[in-house]
């Protein structure tokens, strides 16, 4: 069964990590990079990607002539997606596990859109939806 | 022979002999389509084969003997599609008789031709890369699919788009007239210089397939200088492919942290494929011909060539930019010369030197410009300056390598004012 654990940041989170001191930015990229190649070694790392700053992001929809008209100015939005990883696991179990030692990556304390401290990251464990069964008989 | 030594040795004889065994059977059927399917058939065979049974004493000809027989089961079913379908639409049949085998003539320009049709200049370059990876570099889909981390479906969608394409454009199999030719050969550099450096630029996680594209490249790109001898460009290209990679091993640390030139340790750095490399570039423009790959891989050659980064001969580099940059108006060409510029005459005049680029619309949304200012910024002893804009720049990459070198430089400065 497959997994997508997603990593949430505050708003400003991107500014928040760019001014980490360098001892926790240093303890953090080391985690990260052990952290992946552990779940890709253990042949349960399906793929994972790190998105860059909602800076650049923009909102599209399609216009009446079907052309996309993009929303240059991003609302008001207290969370951003900051990336994920998913996993190809034999129980929610393992996977709450992997996304309890992904929470506890190095990191200075972030402070949330409503003020509150964070210390520890949420990682959120959602299930992908699979195709039909191979075997329908 | 271990049976892996065996695998690579096959491995490698299959991607030699690919361009070759396709050019011939594309020569009897005038198809590439279906003969590029044939091929890929008949290569995929060989691999579960041959490791096992052996290499074969004339493997060119089993390749094209298992091909020919591909298509002509394919010519046949077609056939009795193209009749069925006649008597139909009142239509006359087209029927190809499939010619006897004997061993065909290789022609040593068919792969530069393969090449000209992969890159050709109406697909997209994604197409392109992929096509010309598998019907010219004789990878197999999922070979591709994993150096590029994507699935293998979409691989295999982007060649049949591409293959599409050529057979809707009607691109004939032939060396394109003189006039073309030029042009077209622009595109498959441009196509092998792509492949380049998507294996080059690799992030962490993967580096051991990503590297296999440079590899790839330059493999590819030498035998187009095999083919082309007295091509400058071609020669500059593959000089500017071998300087770079000369660097591979210093040019990150264990964790796939990005180090600097001026940083790396030079004694990783490969001399015999650096010596290659300047040899290459140094009869090529003693030719007389100067264009944008020669010039990159002087300037890449000037830095390999210094033993300590302090040696670096920095007007050298200035100057060699400052012709590149009357032939492109590439803004990070003027990036570059500002640097070098910097180099030479310090960091106030490589700012000064940037200014112009300030507002250029090209630049928006790119980190690098705010990455060298903060470089320039910070040896002028503008540290504040130099943080923000590092920061700036570490929001704005979408590398993982590079945002990390970013921030860390970021901390360093910050911390270093106490």
């Amino acid at each position: 069964m497959k997994y997508m654990l997603i990593m949430n940041t505050p708003r400003d989170g991107y500014d928040q990590y760019v001014s980490w001191p360098k001892k926790i930015l240093e303890a953090n990229i080391a985690f990260m990079t052990t952290f992946t190649r552990k779940l890709s070694a253990a042949g349960e790392l399906v793929s994972g990607e790190g998105l860059a700053s909602p800076a650049q992001a923009k909102l599209v929809r399609a216009g009446k002539d079907g052309k996309p008209i993009t929303d240059g100015v991003f609302p008001e939005s207290k969370e951003f997606l900051a990336g994920y990883w998913i996993v190809d696991v034999d129980s929610p179990e393992r996977a709450y596990q992997i996304a309890a030692e992904a929470s506890t990556a190095p990191g200075a304390t972030i402070k949330a859109a409503d003020g509150t401290l964070i210390d520890c990251l949420w990682i959120e464990v959602r299930e992908i939806m699979s195709g039909p069964p191979e075997h329908p008989e | 022979v271990t049976s892996s030594r065996l695998d690579l040795r096959v491995e490698r004889l299959l991607r030699d002999l690919a361009p070759q065994v396709l050019g011939a059977v594309v020569r009897r059927f005038h198809e590439f389509v279906a003969s590029e399917d044939a091929v890929q058939d008949a290569l995929i065979a060989a691999a579960a084969q041959w490791p096992r049974d052996g290499v074969p004493d004339n493997p060119r000809g089993w390749l094209i003997q298992v091909a020919l027989r591909r298509m002509t089961d394919y010519v046949r079913s077609e056939t009795s599609r193209r009749n069925r379908e006649a008597v139909v639409a009142d239509d006359i049949p087209v029927v190809v008789a499939p010619p006897p085998y004997s061993e065909p003539e290789i022609d040593p320009d068919d792969t530069l031709v393969l090449l000209f049709m992969c890159c050709h200049p109406a697909l997209t370059s994604a197409s392109a890369i992929a096509l010309t990876l598998r019907a010219v570099g004789g990878l197999t889909t999922a070979e591709i699919a994993k150096a590029f981390l994507v699935p293998e479906s979409t691989i295999g969608q982007r060649i049949s788009r591409a293959k599409q394409s050529i057979k809707t454009s009607g691109v004939p199999f032939s060396m394109p007239d003189v006039d073309e030719r030029a042009q077209r050969l622009s595109s498959v550099l441009h196509v092998l210089y792509l492949v380049f450096n998507e294996g080059y630029t690799t992030s962490s996680g993967a580096e051991l397939h990503r590297s296999d594209l440079s590899n790839e490249a330059i493999r590819l790109t030498r035998e187009v200088h095999k083919l082309l001898p007295d091509n400058g460009e071609v020669a500059g290209l593959l000089a500017l492919m071998l300087l770079t990679d000369a660097r591979r091993a210093a040019r990150t640390g264990g964790n796939g942290e990005l180090i600097p030139l001026d940083e790396q340790d030079r004694t990783l750095w490969d001399g015999q494929v650096i010596a290659e490399g300047v040899a290459l570039v140094s009869a090529a423009l003693s030719k007389g011909s100067v264009g944008e790959y020669q010039l990159q891989a002087a300037i890449a050659a000037v830095h390999d060539e210094a033993a300590r980064a302090e040696d670096t001969d920095w007007p050298q580099i200035r100057a060699l930019y400052g012709v590149l940059m009357r032939m492109t108006d590439n803004p990070l060409v003027a990036l570059n010369h500002a640097i070098a510029t910097a180099m030479v005459d310090g960091p106030i005049a490589g700012l000064e030197s940037l200014a112009p680029l300030q507002d250029d619309e090209r630049l928006r949304g790119n980190h690098r410009l705010d990455a060298v200012r903060a470089h320039l910024l910070e040896r002028a002893g503008e540290c504040d300056a130099a943080v923000a804009l590092y920061r700036e720049a570490a929001s704005k990459t979408t590398s993982v390598p590079e945002r990390n070198y970013l921030v860390m430089k970021a901390a360093r400065v910050r911390e270093a004012m106490g």
